[in-house]
């Protein structure tokens, strides 16, 4: 049956069977394979998107489910050259090894901070109990999460991060890195 | 302020930028034009005769072009699937492994048959519709219940199950043990686990007819192993094949075997001329997929009354699986028996090791591979001996540390450890923890009523494997040296080729610090390739934590003679002699006259132009270098765990993991932190969650993530982390790797605290995982 997607701002209108999964849509139709596959029980996260303003797991969602609506990926959110403040504390904080589980657990933990704001180590590891890392021991993921938090607190729109913001972000990563190699 | 040096600072990742938006490529994220998807029909039963597979329904289905059984690919000219290490003076067995089982399945998971489809979902329909009639036979999934005589017999071949007998032995264990004031001992299950790498396994084959030549994708640790297993297999010569390992989701272990999908959809590509691939539901990737560790370890440690260790021994059941998978026999024997003297001065150790057959998932290097379940035996035995004298943790192992050593130190198993000072790294732990404080506090909290538990380990760990004629002579069926290509551009941009591949460490940086450093270029002007046979140099792959220690030998050879050539071309065009120009910080120079001056990148282009080239000097600036080291390298460190335990509930509060870890001249600290944090959440998963069940008639119970606990970022405290520093003489930058210690030592440090918290509720042992129903039960058992 033939739905139309908006994703990543574009209109898609594809002829899908109905039992095509929102995330094998986006990967195998749409050819945005940012969206990884970490398991067929929902429980990794590693597909999460953004699904009309809300973080879902696009293994969870046929993709006729999403016919009409609004579909955020992480090729979406940010380039190389103007990361979402999110992507840009997973850089500055290692917050990712293999990279894997990095795109839906950016994805995830954009909308936790859009929900919650600022959060202590606690509420950041409960926010993020949906994703699973098996490289980093989260310890760094929780620092990459309050990082942004910080820097989220100022106005962003996907595409036109605030230079300014994003500089202050580059510039504290600098200063840490100084101050270390002078322990 | 002076410029920040590339090597030892904190730098931001080169592979981050792809990683972060959405365009690292994995193997699945491939498309080709033609591409066709397999799925494989795997054995429900663990042990069965095959009496005959019917694939007319699945051939009928739209969109199938192929199903395909055991027999075609060995009608095909595939043969089993080599395992690579074959440990020695063990009357080791090596059973043929089809990669799709012929008359009898062995497993849950074992491969029956294969369906091809133009579509995945096609594919994965099919493979349901393929009826296979099994004849079903007894199952043993019990490394030592399987030696028994009348046990079910996996393969002809290895009769009582048993794929090899190996022993280890240094001193006289009899008259320690004859000779000790106290023995201790208990039975040790360490439990099988599963590595979970985020990224499933996935391989993709094109095969050219034409040319006679394949290109396989795939998700691989060592891309040049595979390929030279896959020379052995498939019947495509080694110099027709190429292997690339893109961007790698983890590991762990678990991606270094040659795996049979690899020939499956090499053999499909070449039955259809169209390119195959195959991606494992993370169900099939916990059945078919390689597990970890599974002994069944009896130990026993001899001491005098004083706390002084004078030996150990063992019996130990080591569970290989069905068949073996590529590294298999080493881990168990070399990588595990030979670490027995932990970081402890034990004149006298004797171990047998029995590698077993089972009807369970195949058994191989899972993070630490081997040296978790030596130090988690050696440490809980230090443990029961501290107990047994009444003494603290930390005296026993103070009274037993190898003290410091620069020169080599040769252990009761014949290892001779490279540099070590165990008793700095446990100072400092002991100080960051506040352990006098943190007993005091126990004590207060006992007193209430309350069980809190500290745990403590020490460790040392073999890796950065390592020497090639150890390797040949453990048995391992390949070199252990790497190699690296230093290339400048004529721009005086540079590009390094290795051998080795990275899956999550973080090298396409850390390499780059260190050409960075050595060659006095920004570090951005450094491109590190790996992962292509075709690209890179050869190389043994990642894993025993090697990369950077044998790697970086490579990549030091390598800038020596891109200096020494540059020395030449500097002294031509300066007008000097070669004996006098200084290379500084990506400048030669005349010694005397710093003025008179080339950058490295002007020597380049003179190279790259040729030209004014000094006589007999060959135009380019490109050296490769191979780097055999001499020995292996033994990280070490002290980690000390704080839990408090609820005895109604049995539940654990995980409150403070302290790591103290040596891994030498740190790199990039940031990056080294990364890899302990990750280490030290496996190791306290297997203490604490995870663990294999099969039931007894070999049904995998934990067989996804619903049921195997794979740890989630909640169940952690912040981790606080030191170090010292201990070159090591075996490489040109003294680094040791640091890959592992996190999981090695955890798993001790935290089941150490748990312990200690339970002590006085009478509970002497729980096996692990520490879940709070078998803990509630201990203290309940203790209490009647
Ligand atoms: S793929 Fe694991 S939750 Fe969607
Ligand atoms: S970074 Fe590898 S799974 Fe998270």
């Amino acid at each position: 049956m033939d739905i139309n997607v908006r994703v990543n701002g574009k209109t898609y209108t594809r002829d899908v069977e109905p039992r095509l999964l929102l995330v094998d849509f986006i990967r195998d139709h749409l050819a945005m394979t940012g969206t990884n596959i970490g398991c067929d029980t929902t429980q990794c996260g590693a597909c999460t998107i953004h699904l009309d303003g809300k973080a879902v797991k696009s293994c969870t969602v046929l993709a006729v489910q999403a016919d009409g609506s609004e579909v955020t990926t992480i090729e979406g959110i940010g380039k190389p050259s103007a990361l979402h403040p999110m992507q840009a504390a997973f850089q500055d904080n290692h917050g990712l090894q293999c990279g894997y589980c990095t795109p839906g657990m950016i994805m995830a933990a954009i909308k936790l901070v859009e929900e919650r704001g600022e959060m202590n180590d606690d509420e950041v590891r409960h926010g993020l109990e949906g994703n699973l890392c098996r490289c980093t021991g989260y310890e760094n993921i929780v620092k990459s999460v309050q990082a942004a938090a910080n820097d989220m607190g100022v106005a962003h729109s996907p595409f036109e991060a605030d230079p300014a913001a994003h500089h202050e972000t580059l510039r504290e990563a600098e200063a840490r890195a100084a101050a270390r190699s002078h322990e | 302020m002076t410029a920040i040096r590339p090597f030892g600072h904190d730098q931001r990742r080169l592979e981050d930028p792809r990683m972060i938006t959405g365009q690292a490529k994995y193997t699945d994220d491939f498309v080709l034009p033609g591409m066709v998807h397999l799925a494989v029909v795997r054995s429900p039963y663990a042990h069965a005769n095959i009496v005959s597979v019917d694939t007319s329904a699945a051939l009928e289905m739209p969109g199938v072009l192929g199903v395909w059984t055991g027999q075609d690919m060995v009608d095909a000219g595939f043969g089993g699937i080599p395992c690579a290490w074959v440990v020695p003076d063990a009357g080791t067995v090596t059973p043929n492994h089809p990669p799709i089982a012929i008359d009898k399945v062995r497993y849950v998971g074992d491969a029956v048959a294969i369906v091809v489809a133009d579509d995945d979902y096609v594919a994965k329909d099919a493979a349901m519709v393929v009826e296979v009639d099994y004849d079903e036979l007894p199952a043993c999934t019990d490394g030592e219940k399987a030696h028994a005589d009348g046990a079910p017999q996996l393969h002809d071949d290895a009769p009582n199950n048993q794929c090899f007998h190996w022993t280890v032995s240094g001193g006289d264990v009899e008259a320690a043990f004859n000779e000790a004031d106290i023995v201790v001992g208990e039975r040790i299950i360490n439990q099988r686990l599963v590595p979970v790498a985020m990224e499933p396994r996935s391989a993709l084959a094109q095969w050219s007819s034409g040319m006679g030549e394949l290109t396989l994708w795939t998700t691989s640790q060592n891309p040049h192993i595979v390929r030279f297993l896959l020379s052995l297999d498939t019947g495509i010569p080694e110099h027709k094949i190429r292997v690339i390992a893109p961007d790698v989701g983890g590991g762990f272990g678990s991606k270094i075997p040659h795996y049979p999908e690899d020939s499956m959809t090499i053999f499909a590509s070449q039955q259809l001329d169209r390119p195959v691939k195959w991606t494992e539901t993370r169900s099939e990737n916990f059945q078919a997929t390689i597990h970890g560790r599974d002994h069944i370890q009896d130990v026993e440690m001899a001491a005098k009354s004083d706390g002084t260790i004078t030996g150990l021994r063992a019996k130990v059941w080591a569970n290989l699986g069905a068949y073996l998978s590529t590294a298999s026999t080493g881990v168990p024997t070399i990588l595990h028996g030979l670490m027995l003297s932990g970081a402890y001065t034990i004149p006298n150790i004797h171990e047998d090791v029995y590698g077993m057959f089972t009807n369970t998932t195949p058994v191989d290097a899972y993070r630490g591979a081997g040296r978790p379940e030596a130090t988690f035996m050696v440490e809980r035995l230090v443990d029961l001996v501290a107990k047994k004298l009444d003494m603290d943790p930390v005296a026993i192992r103070e009274k037993n540390l190898i003290p410091p050593f620069t020169e080599g130190h040769e252990v009761a198993t014949g290892l001779i450890y490279d540099t070590g000072n165990y008793q700095a790294a446990l100072d400092k732990a002991k100080d960051m923890a506040g352990y006098d404080e943190l007993r005091a506090q126990q004590a207060a909290a006992r007193a209430e009523g309350r069980y809190i538990g500290i745990g403590v380990c020490t460790y040392s760990e073999i890796c950065g494997l390592g020497p090639s004629e150890v390797a040949g002579a453990v048995g391992f069926g390949g070199g252990l040296w790497e190699s690296a290509i230093v290339r400048f551009h004529p721009s005086g941009k540079v590009r390094l080729m290795v051998g080795i591949n990275p899956h999550g460490q973080g090298e396409q940086t850390t390499f780059a610090q260190i050409v960075a450093d050595q060659l006095g270029v920004p570090t951005e002007d450094v491109d590190v390739q790996y992962g292509d046979t075709a690209q890179t140099a050869m190389g043994w792959g990642t894993y025993g934590s090697r990369s950077t220690p044998v790697a970086s030998g490579a990549m030091m050879g390598a800038i020596d003679k891109i200096k020494d050539k540059g020395r030449k071309i500097a002294a031509h065009l300066l007008e000097a002699s070669t004996a006098d120009i200084e290379f500084e910080d990506g400048k030669f120079y005349v010694r005397g006259s710093p003025e008179s001056s080339m950058t490295i990148q002007d020597i380049a282009l003179a190279a790259n132009t040729a030209w004014n080239m000094p006589d007999g000097v060959e135009p380019g600036l490109e050296a490769s270098a191979f780097f055999n080291p001499s020995n292996f390298v033994y990280p070490f460190g002290a980690h000390i765990a704080v839990v408090e335990v609820d005895p109604d509930t049995g539940e654990i509060d995980f409150q403070r993991y302290i790591a103290v870890d040596d891994c030498g001249p740190q790199i990039n600290p940031m990056i080294v932190e990364g890899q302990i944090h990750g280490g030290i959440a496996q190791g306290v998963a297997q203490a604490l969650w995870e663990g294999v069940q099969y039931s007894e008639d070999g049904q995998l119970l934990t067989s996804s993530l619903m049921d195997y606990a794979i740890p989630k970022a909640e169940y952690f405290p912040k981790f606080e982390l030191g170090h010292t520093v201990t070159p090591t003489d075996v490489n040109p930058l003294g680094v040791k790797g640091i890959g592992e210690t996190g999981t090695i030592g955890s798993t001790p440090a935290i089941y150490g605290a748990v312990l200690d918290a339970l002590a006085p509720l009478g509970v002497e042992q729980v096996h692990m995982p520490l879940t709070p129903e078998r803990v509630w039960r201990a203290i309940q058992e203790a209490k009647a």
